[in-house]
């Protein structure tokens, strides 16, 4: 009995295939929606995620607390990391804030003054005695200047970072050709440059950029090596490639104004060795900018774990809004089939007068209809998991999306739901017609 | 229904058969029909008190012009409608009590509906078709196919069972409505202006099936307003107003149905 009644669903669902096909598709978009927009979330999470775990988990970034930057992702200002993070959508609340300002950390005791982070302060922190866990600390210094041009061709990066040769380590960059500037050329303020894949190819178009000279505002910088593609180029963020690496003396001298650096990477010794490293940075920088007893500190230690957990909070909210909006397509998609299952009802209402004449139980035109309505849904949400699992082979708005196989389960199961929750209205209606009535209707 | 519902009370006239014979098919006693509710005004009485008896082996024609009650009285009688006031029994079953669950069942296995426009379902086969009330009524799907299959050659059309409704003549897909109607073995066979829709050929057709179901011992009661119809029937029952006017029996209940050509000048 249940088979037959399925049996006249199915051949109710042949009987009309544009219908049958157009209803599916809006059952099919909805699910292929959530499928594919919950993984392109769950992809730029991850690429996100690489490109911080590619960055290094045993790096530590140092950075200038002025105004009490309660977020944790002052670490990320100015774009020291090479990951493709860093850009605008995280930073604070612009560059330097009001001198002098309530720290407003902790609760501690008012700040005299809030001391820039030196060159001397990297240098301190690379100390064997007091900081064994340090590996390295490379201080940054970003140019505020980004558009490089050569011949006739200039370009914005996204960063342009002056540095020393650990950073290059620090933050995992790769040298592709020529070779990465020397501590000599640090010390002798050289005007050489490292630059990312990117700059190359926009810049140095056809050219072999090796031993090129660029000019940023006004200062010529000499190409000595260009870096691998950090592949991280999708995270949606910032090329990471679009990049210049140049020795901090010659940045500070031309580009940079003296004074504070951006901040200061450095290095564990290795990844389980970060929150030692962190606490020595700490207490070094603390004796250094004279904080003691309940007075805030100036600076801010971030490590790479709080940054993540903060970007896998908001990548989650980012992929729940995606989620969301799909979800809305396959709730359209549910009113689609109610609808198309009231217009077949009414087509078929002499049907049903014939059928509950001929003895059809209540619950068999109810089940005929729900059973219609269900399988459509079912159809819908079959193809568009296949839809879904096609679209998320490809890269979408430059993210490669990670399917979440939950969210196939979810959204087939939540097709079927539809089909039973929208049919079920008419479904009712059908079963609730008088056959007396249903026989008279033409 | 307990046996005491089989038993009336005495004095009531019976129209034929032997004293220790079953229930009769059909039993209306004084059987209304009203629509439209309490408001006298503009209540509609489409039944004032119909009584009537149907035996087994009977082949009744009830006619009536449109607005007589024919259609009401076949819907109550098809259990598709309840009556306002009196009692209906059909095999021996008082039909007023039931929920719409019963009802259903009841037509199921007691019913088979002929109607004027075929109502077959389209886009299924004849044979699916002719299936369909044994698939409602749970029977096994071999032996619906059997069943289907036999009925269909009882109304010779075994050479068109995968047909589908819109593939058939206007004669063949009564014919087909009939077997689906045969099918189940109901106890009574229930057409509305069978031929309403045919031509004289397929017409024909249809009432020499009728006439041959008849002489196999089926009930049958055919509701028409053709002359030519009724002229197969063993009895005549004319409706005027809800009521019965007039009923004209033209051979006896266990006699095979009067030819039409023969009698003609008896119906009038």
């Amino acid at each position: 009995m249940i088979l037959e009644v399925l049996r006249f669903a199915l051949r109710g669902i042949g009987a009309n295939k544009l219908r049958t096909g157009l209803t599916t598709l809006g059952i099919l978009i909805g699910v292929a929606a959530v499928i594919t927009l919950v993984a392109v979330g769950n992809g730029s999470s991850k690429a996100i995620r690489d490109s911080i775990q590619r960055l290094g988990a045993n790096t530590l970034t140092v950075t200038k607390s002025t105004t009490g930057r309660a977020g944790r992702f002052g670490g990320g200002s100015g774009g020291g990391f090479g990951g493709g993070f860093g850009g605008g959508g995280f930073r604070g609340g612009g560059a330097a804030g009001a001198p002098g300002g309530d720290a407003g950390q902790g609760g501690g005791g008012p700040r005299v003054q809030a001391r820039d982070l030196t060159m001397d302060d990297a240098k301190a922190l690379v100390d064997r005695v007091n900081a064994p866990s340090v590996k390295s600390a490379s201080p940054v210094a970003n140019a505020q200047q980004s558009t490089v041009s050569f011949g006739g061709s200039s370009t914005t990066v996204g960063q342009f970072v002056g540095t020393t040769p650990t950073y290059l380590e620090a933050a995992d960059r790769r040298i592709q050709s020529g070779a990465a500037f020397s501590d000599g050329d640090v010390a002798a303020g050289e005007r050489v440059a490292v630059i990312g894949s990117s700059v190359a190819r926009d810049l140095f178009a056809g050219v072999n950029p090796l031993g090129q000279r660029f000019t940023v505002s006004g200062t010529a910088f000499t190409v000595v090596g260009v870096l691998k593609e950090s592949g991280s180029g999708s995270s949606g963020f910032q090329d990471a490639d679009s990049v210049v690496i140049a020795p901090i003396t010659a940045v500070r001298g031309t580009l940079a104004p003296y004074g504070g650096l951006s901040q200061i990477v450095v290095e564990a010794r290795d990844a389980s060795r970060v929150d030692s490293a962190q606490a020595e940075v700490t207490d070094l920088l603390d004796q250094r900018h004279g904080i003691t007893g309940t007075a805030a500190a100036d600076f801010q230690v971030t490590s790479q774990a709080g940054i993540q957990s903060a970007v896998a909070d908001s990548n989650r909210t980012f992929t729940v809004l995606l989620g969301a909006v799909a979800a809305i397509s396959l709730l359209v998609g549910g009113i689609g089939i109610t609808n198309i299952m009231l217009v077949t009802v009414t087509e078929r209402t002499r049907e049903i007068g014939v059928r509950k004449a001929l003895g059809a139980p209540r619950g068999a035109i109810l089940g005929q209809f729900v059973a219609e309505a269900t399988v459509l849904s079912l159809l819908g949400g079959v193809l568009g998991v296949v839809a879904g699992v096609v679209a998320s082979r490809f890269t979408i708005a430059g993210v490669k999306p990670v399917l979440v196989p939950s969210s196939i389960v979810l959204a087939l199961g939540v097709s079927v739901a539809v089909g039973l929750l929208f049919g079920s209205l008419p479904a009712h209606r059908a079963a609730r017609l008088r056959p007396i009535e249903a026989l008279r209707h033409d | 229904m307990t046996a005491t519902d089989r038993t009336f009370p005495g004095g009531e006239p019976r129209i034929a058969g032997a004293p220790d014979a079953p229930a009769p098919v059909l039993d209306l006693r004084d059987v209304t029909k009203v629509y439209g509710g309490e408001n006298a005004a503009t209540a509609v009485h489409a039944l004032r008190g119909v009584t009537l008896t149907v035996e087994r082996g009977d082949y009744v024609a009830v006619m009536g012009a449109s607005g007589s009650g024919k259609s009401t009285l076949m819907n109550i009688i098809g259990c598709l409608d309840v009556p306002s006031g009196g009692r209906y029994r059909l095999d021996g079953r008082d039909v007023g009590g039931l929920d719409e669950r019963r009802l259903a069942i009841l037509r199921n296995r007691r019913i088979g509906f002929v109607f004027q426009s075929f109502n077959l379902i389209p886009r299924m086969t004849a044979l699916a078709n002719v299936e369909l009330p044994l698939a409602y009524g749970g029977v096994r799907r071999d032996e619906r196919r059997r069943r289907a299959l036999a009925a269909l050659a009882e109304v010779g059309l075994a050479d068109r069972v995968k047909h589908e409704p819109n593939a058939l003549s206007g004669g063949q897909q009564q014919r087909v409505a009939v077997a689906r109607a045969l099918v189940t073995a109901p106890t009574l066979l229930l057409a509305d202006e069978p031929t309403g829709a045919l031509d004289s050929g397929s017409t024909a057709d249809v009432l020499a099936i009728f006439d041959r179901l008849s002489r196999t011992g089926r009930t049958l009661v055919v509701i028409t307003h053709e002359e030519e119809v009724a002229a197969h029937a063993k009895r005549i029952v004319r409706l005027v107003d809800g009521r019965v006017v007039a009923d004209l029996r033209r051979a006896p209940v266990g006699a095979p149905p009067p030819r039409p050509g023969r009698h003609r000048e008896g119906l009038r």
